[in-house]
């Protein structure tokens, strides 16, 4: 128990202060950093407290791929230029105070929610795909996901399809001046418009219009 | 204090999504860093779904965690192609140039 309290202090002071750093560090890459770091953290407390698969796929899906992501763009946009000091003109750091206000504010309801929960522990107890001992994580979250929640399932896919040609749609576009092979050019040509037969005139030759 | 229960796991995922509402107030930079609240917030709401989940003893909790990783996937990738093609029309991304609606 002592040991479980300790990891759970460590990484979720490790988490905090990395997201802290995330909104605050002047640098953009630094901020990616942090965020990678961020993830890794929160992983190991899913870990920790037995959701195995979901920890591994944060760490795949977080860090193998959406924070490499956000890497290549920032190296990609030359944010180094686009970097200052915080506040910089006086009527667009107007709405500031009201946005930390509305922070504080929704922090201490969650707050108040998580103590209300407290007093109140048996509010719902549900049956359906209860942990079962002996099954190890990724068996039992398999066992579910593919059974009760296909549909969902085949959904999510879907919206990966959506994101991936939305993704491609709007990056992509038509460069000016840039020669790429026309299969359909190349095969539908005729003998006929490739070769000509000339009357070659002796002492004058042949001037090709090109 | 040494007794870790649910309650923990619930303020972090609180601390952590207030910061990341707190990240997209405060930032004058770019805009990528508001993409970046955004994924500390979905990733507040998945620290609160696991640990209801594994304290309450339900499996669905995970499986909704997985379904919000695919969506903030997907949400990321949009995110940055539709800054990628703002930057490469306007030459700038950050905050307070971004004002073409007038808001």
């Amino acid at each position: 128990m002592i040991a479980h309290a300790i990891f759970f202090y460590v990484f979720s002071v490790i988490a905090v202060v990395s997201a802290i750093m995330v909104t605050v560090s002047k640098n953009t890459v630094h901020s990616v950093f942090f965020l990678i770091l961020d993830f890794i953290s929160i992983s190991c407390l899913f870990i920790m407290i037995g959701a195995e698969f979901l920890g591994m796929i944060m760490l795949i899906v977080y860090v193998g791929a959406v924070a490499v992501l956000f890497l290549f763009v920032v190296m990609m946009l030359n944010v180094a230029q686009q970097k200052n000091q915080w506040f910089v003109s006086k009527d667009s750091s107007r709405h500031i105070p009201i946005g930390l206000l509305i922070s504080v504010i929704i922090f201490f309801e969650l707050i108040i929610v998580i103590g209300g929960w407290k007093y109140k522990p048996d509010l719902f107890n549900s049956t359906k795909s209860s942990l079962e001992n002996g099954v190890s994580n990724t068996h039992s979250l398999g066992q579910v996901l593919y059974t009760d929640y296909i549909h969902v399932f085949q959904i999510s896919g879907m919206i990966l399809l959506i994101a991936m040609i939305g993704a491609i749609v709007l990056t992509f576009r038509q460069r000016e001046g840039v020669k790429k092979q026309s299969y359909l050019k190349q095969i539908s040509r005729e003998r006929t418009e490739g070769v000509e037969v000339l009357e070659v005139a002796s002492n004058k030759g042949v001037k090709i219009d090109d | 204090m040494i007794d870790i229960g649910l309650g923990h796991y619930l303020t972090l995922g609180a601390v952590i999504f207030s910061i990341g509402i707190i990240g997209i107030f405060l930032n004058r930079k770019n805009i990528i860093v508001i993409l970046m609240s955004i994924e500390l917030i979905l990733l507040a709401v998945n620290i609160n779904l696991v640990s209801f989940s594994i304290y309450l003893g339900d499996l669905s909790g995970q499986v909704f965690t997985l379904f919000i990783l695919t969506v903030a996937a997907a949400e990321a990738a949009i995110g940055l192609a539709i800054i990628v093609v703002y930057f490469r029309n306007s030459g700038t991304i950050r905050v307070e140039e971004i004002d073409k609606l007038k808001g």
